[in-house]
C-alpha cells in the first residue's frame, strides 16, 4: 500500500509532473502516499462490541493552513478506499477514485484546500478490518483469555469482525480529525454512502463542520435497497468456498459469490438507458450459441466487471459494508416527539419520516448541498428531496440541484460540469452566519 | 437591482423568513440577506443561474414552480417573492393561492400586457408585443399567461386576496423622470410595463 514520494524515475509520465502545475490550470495532486495512524484506545461500537485497538489508512492532499481552516474530509462509498485522488507510483496508470473532482484548480481544489480522505474500518484497504490480524490470536501464552486458539498462529478477523455503522465511522473519522488537530472542518464530502457519512456527521458533531455535501444520497435505505443488499449478501454465504466467512484458513475464496454480488449491485449503479446505449443486444460472436457462455455484450461486461471486483475485494468487508447501508438511519438517536405528530393522528409514513428527519436535522449547524442525479433509480432525487424537505422545514441551509445526467447511480463519479461547478461554488462560496440557524423551524 | 427589486425590498420585513420563486442568480435574495438579515431559499431551474446563487452563498433550491409549493408546510414563510414569474408558469391562479397558503403575505411582479406599446403593437402594427419587459417572440416565449394590471386585480377579487399595495413601474429609462412617474401612477395599466403588488390572503387590521 505504501508507495514512493519521489517522481525521479525517468519512466515518469506524466502524473507528478501535473502536481506543480501552475496557478489556473487543472492537474493531479501527483504521487500520493498514505499514512497510517494506530488507535490505542478500545473503541466501542453501535453493536456494543469493542475493539482493542484500530488502524486507520488515509490520504492528504494539499496543505493545512496555519489556523486549521481549509481542511475537507472526503467519505468513501461501499467499495471505495482512502485514495480518491492522484497516483501511488509513477507506473501506476489508475488515479484514485475521485480524482476529476480532487486536485489543483478541480471543484475540490487542492490549491486551496487541505483534502483528507480515509478508509473506514470493515474495509480491506489498510485500515482495520475483516483482513487484519485480530489480536485476541496473537501471543495465546501472554493473552490468558484466549482459550479457543490452541495453536499460536496469528488468525485475520475474518467473519468474527464487529458489524460496524456509518455511525460508527464518523466517530472513528472524528478521532482522526482530533488526532490531526483539525477542530472544524471547512466541509465534509461524500457520495452515495460516503454522503450518508457526510449527513451523519453533521448531526452527531453540529459544531465539527461548516459545510456538508451529500450527493446521490439517501436519509435511509428503502425496502428496495435492502432487498438488493439481500440478494448480494446471499449470493457470497450461498458460496460453499465461503466456508463461513473463514475462507483465509481454509485456503479458498467466495470468488464465484462475490462477482455474483457485485454483478447485482453493478446493475443498480446503471440504467436501461446507458447500457443500452453501451451494449444494446450486440452480442460477442455476432449470433446465437444457444447456450449458457457469454453471449451478449452486457453479460461479457457484467463478468468482467465481478471477475475485477473480486479480485481487489473482501467477502466479509462487502458483507459488512451491505449492512453498514441498511442500518444508515441518521434519526436513530432522535425518537419522534409525541408532540411532533401534531394534529394528524394518523400522520401518513412519509410525513412521519419528515418529522422524524427534522427533528435529528434541527441542531444541525452547517450549510448543505444535496446534489441527486435525474436517472439514479439506486438512490433516486425523491430520495435526496427528502433530506432537502426536512432541512427546509427545519430552516437550515440547504441548496440542492437535480442534475441531469445518464449513468444513473455512477453518475457521481463523473465529470459533469454543471454538478462539479455547484460543488466548488459552494465550497468557495461565502460562509452565511449562522442567522438562518437561529431562526429554527416556523412550521 | 432592478427597479422591481427595489420596490420589493420595501415591503420585506427586516429579519424575515422569505421564499424567492425563479430567484434567478439570487440577486435580490443576497441584497435582502446582507442589508436585511431576511433568511430563506430562492427556488430556480434555470442551471447556470442555481449555480451563480450557490456561489454567492445562498440557499437555492432547483425546482420547477409548475411542481407547486406543496413541500413547504403552511405559513413557513413571511413573504414569498415572486418576480415576473406569474405570467409562465402553467397555473397562476392555483401558485397564486399556494403563495398565500405557505406565506403571509406574497410580492409578485409581472410585465403588464396592457402597456401602451404593447396595444399599439398589437392594435396597429397587428403583431404580437416585443418590448424590453417582453423580449421573446410569440414561438419562443416562456410568457404562456400574460395578463394586466385589471386582469390580476380582477384573479384577486375573485379569490378574496386582498391587496395591501400596489405599484407600478417603467423599465425604461424614459419612465424614470418624475413627470412620467406622475402619470404613471394615474394611468397604470397604459403606462407601466411592470406591475408590483403586495397581497395577502385576507385583509388585516
Amino acid at each position: 500500500m505504501s508507495a514512493r514520494s519521489d517522481s525521479t524515475s525517468e519512466h515518469s509520465p506524466n502524473h507528478a509532473a501535473n502536481a506543480t502545475d501552475t496557478v489556473g490550470s487543472v492537474g493531479s495532486v501527483g504521487i500520493v502516499t498514505p499514512q497510517t495512524f494506530h488507535f490505542a484506545e478500545p473503541l466501542t461500537l453501535e453493536c456494543n462490541r469493542t475493539l482493542p485497538s484500530f488502524d486507520l489508512i488515509f490520504e492528504t492532499y494539499g496543505t493545512l493552513n496555519s489556523d486549521k481552516s481549509n481542511a475537507i474530509l472526503i467519505c468513501h462509498a461501499l467499495s471505495g478506499s482512502h485514495h480518491a485522488a492522484g497516483f501511488h507510483s509513477d507506473d501506476d496508470k489508475k488515479a484514485g477514485w475521485w480524482d476529476n473532482m480532487i486536485g489543483p484548480n478541480k471543484a475540490i481544489d487542492t490549491n486551496q484546500f487541505f483534502v483528507v480522505c480515509v478508509n473506514n474500518i470493515g474495509s480491506c484497504f489498510g485500515s482495520t478490518g475483516p483482513t487484519t490480524i485480530n489480536p485476541d490470536t496473537v501471543n495465546s501464552s501472554q493473552k490468558s483469555t484466549n482459550k479457543n486458539n490452541e495453536n499460536s498462529e496469528p488468525q485475520v478477523y475474518g467473519p468474527d469482525f464487529p458489524l460496524v455503522t456509518i455511525k460508527d465511522w464518523v466517530k472513528t473519522q472524528a478521532m482522526l480529525s482530533d488526532r490531526l488537530g483539525i477542530e472544524v472542518w471547512h466541509a465534509i464530502v461524500g457520495g452515495s454512502m460516503g454522503g450518508m457519512q457526510a449527513l451523519q456527521w453533521s448531526v452527531d458533531y453540529p459544531e465539527r463542520l461548516k459545510r456538508c455535501v451529500v450527493i446521490a444520497s439517501t436519509p435511509k435505505l428503502s425496502a428496495q435497497n435492502i432487498a438488493f443488499n439481500e440478494v448480494a449478501r446471499q449470493s457470497i454465504l450461498s458460496d460453499p468456498d465461503f466456508k463461513d466467512g473463514r475462507y483465509l484458513q481454509a485456503g479458498t475464496y467466495p470468488r464465484r459469490g462475490l462477482i455474483l454480488a457485485r454483478m447485482v449491485g453493478h446493475i443498480t449503479y446503471l440504467t436501461d438507458d446507458a447500457m443500452k446505449a453501451k451494449f444494446g443486444r450486440d452480442l460477442k460472436s455476432g449470433k446465437f450459441m444457444y447456450g449458457y457462455d457469454v453471449e451478449f455484450q452486457v453479460e461479457s461486461y457484467l463478468r468482467y466487471q465481478g471477475e475485477r471486483f473480486s479480485e481487489n475485494f473482501d467477502a466479509n468487508t462487502y458483507l459488512l459494508m451491505t449492512k453498514a447501508l441498511d442500518y444508515f438511519d441518521p434519526t436513530r438517536d432522535y425518537p419522534l416527539a409525541v408532540t411532533l405528530e401534531s394534529a394528524s393522528v394518523k400522520a401518513e409514513s412519509a410525513e412521519k419520516e419528515l418529522s422524524a428527519l427534522k427533528v435529528a436535522f434541527a441542531h444541525t449547524q452547517c450549510q448543505y448541498l444535496v446534489v441527486s442525479f435525474t436517472t439514479d433509480w439506486r438512490f433516486a432525487p425523491e430520495r435526496s428531496q427528502e433530506i432537502v424537505d426536512a432541512l427546509m422545514a427545519t430552516g437550515k441551509p440547504v441548496s440542492y440541484i437535480n442534475v441531469d445526467a445518464p449513468h444513473g447511480h455512477d453518475s457521481f463519479l463523473f465529470d459533469i460540469p454543471r454538478y462539479m461547478g455547484a460543488v466548488k461554488g459552494f465550497l468557495t462560496a461565502p460562509f452565511i452566519a449562522n442567522s438562518m440557524i437561529a431562526k429554527g423551524a416556523r412550521s | 437591482m432592478r427597479m422591481d427589486h427595489q420596490l420589493a425590498e420595501r415591503w420585506i420585513a427586516p429579519h424575515s423568513h422569505v421564499l424567492d420563486l425563479g430567484c434567478g442568480n439570487g440577486e435580490l435574495l443576497a441584497h435582502l440577506q446582507q442589508n436585511l438579515g431576511v433568511t430563506g431559499y430562492g427556488l430556480e431551474i434555470d442551471e447556470d443561474k442555481i449555480n451563480e446563487a450557490i456561489t454567492k452563498g445562498l440557499s437555492i433550491v432547483e425546482q420547477d414552480l409548475n411542481d407547486g409549493l406543496s413541500r413547504f408546510a403552511d405559513d413557513s414563510f413571511d413573504t414569498v417573492v415572486m418576480a415576473r414569474a406569474l405570467q409562465a408558469v402553467k397555473a397562476p391562479d392555483v401558485l397564486l393561492l399556494d403563495m398565500l397558503r405557505v406565506a403571509r403575505e406574497a410580492v409578485i411582479t409581472f410585465p403588464n400586457f396592457a402597456h401602451w406599446q404593447n396595444r399599439l403593437h398589437l392594435g396597429l402594427k397587428g403583431l404580437m408585443p416585443v418590448s424590453e419587459a417582453l423580449p421573446y417572440e410569440w414561438y419562443n416565449t416562456p410568457n404562456i399567461h400574460l395578463c394586466t394590471f385589471k386582469d390580476f386585480e380582477q384573479l384577486c377579487a375573485q379569490h378574496d386576496i386582498h391587496i395591501i399595495n400596489r405599484f407600478a413601474v417603467s423599465d425604461s429609462e424614459k419612465g424614470h423622470n418624475p413627470l412620467m412617474t406622475a402619470l404613471i401612477r394615474q394611468a397604470p395599466n397604459l403606462l407601466a410595463d411592470v406591475a408590483i403588488y403586495r397581497v395577502s390572503k385576507q385583509k388585516r387590521d
